[in-house]
């Protein structure tokens, strides 16, 4: 399974109602493909860092979902054809978050402090050794 | 002889950088145990661009190669979706 984020700004000036059905659609797209979205973001209405045609603002919409891959296609022709839609960007997730799993598990391993067991070892030798001295 | 040319070596290392610019060695990065650069996370990645817009080499923002590839990667995805610019003034 992997893992995607799908981010597009749409026209301030976009009806609300537009938006939401427009997340709808996108939602129903990834229910038909075996896709399921976990989580929605919403930034609303946001300054672009540059212009992009005529707009300076634009409201900010994340979709993060799971799924094949083959719901991508269709959800991004989908935001292709639709006007509102300025600008959108989506980002495969799955690979660099396992590999950064990774990297904090095995920080927390080389974290791991060894003294108590070298300590262990320590008492158990002086315990024999006093054993051997009393026998003595 | 042996030890002259040591003691050269040694100098060579003590040297200042040139051009007066401080080395910072520890990122936030690092600092803060980041593993995985959002391309979301604007505030960070702004500490990470220059005034005009431009990417900091690793060289003066002390962060690894690796943590470099990643940013760089985030800082270009956040360009594409207006989160950062490409170019101030």
């Amino acid at each position: 399974m992997r893992t995607y984020e799908v981010a597009f700004i749409t026209a301030p000036n976009t009806a609300d109602d537009d938006l939401s059905k427009l997340n709808s659609q996108i939602e129903q797209i990834a229910a038909d493909r075996g896709g399921k979205i976990t989580k929605v973001d919403n930034w609303g209405r946001r300054k672009l860092a540059y212009r992009i045609g005529k707009f300076d603002e634009g409201v900010y919409t994340f979709v993060y979902l799971e799924g094949s891959g083959h719901e991508i296609a269709e959800i991004e022709r989908r935001l292709r054809v639709t006007d509102f839609v300025i600008r959108y960007l989506t980002v495969r997730t799955d690979e660099a978050l396992k590999r950064a799993e990774k990297l904090k598990s095995k920080r927390k391993v080389s974290l791991t402090p060894r003294s108590p067991d070298d300590d262990f070892d320590l008492d158990l030798d002086l315990e024999e050794d006093e054993e051997l001295m009393g026998r003595i | 002889m042996a030890e002259m040319e040591t003691e050269e070596r040694g100098a060579k290392t003590a040297r200042m950088p040139r051009g007066g610019s401080r080395r910072r060695r520890i990122s936030r990065l690092s600092a803060e145990k980041i593993d995985y650069i959002d391309y979301k996370d604007v505030k960070l990645l702004q500490s990470f661009i220059a005034e005009n817009g431009k990417i900091m080499p690793r060289r003066l923002t002390g962060v690894t190669s690796q943590q470099q590839r990643k940013l760089v990667e985030a800082i270009k995805r956040a360009r594409n979706i207006a989160l950062l610019p490409f170019t101030k003034y």
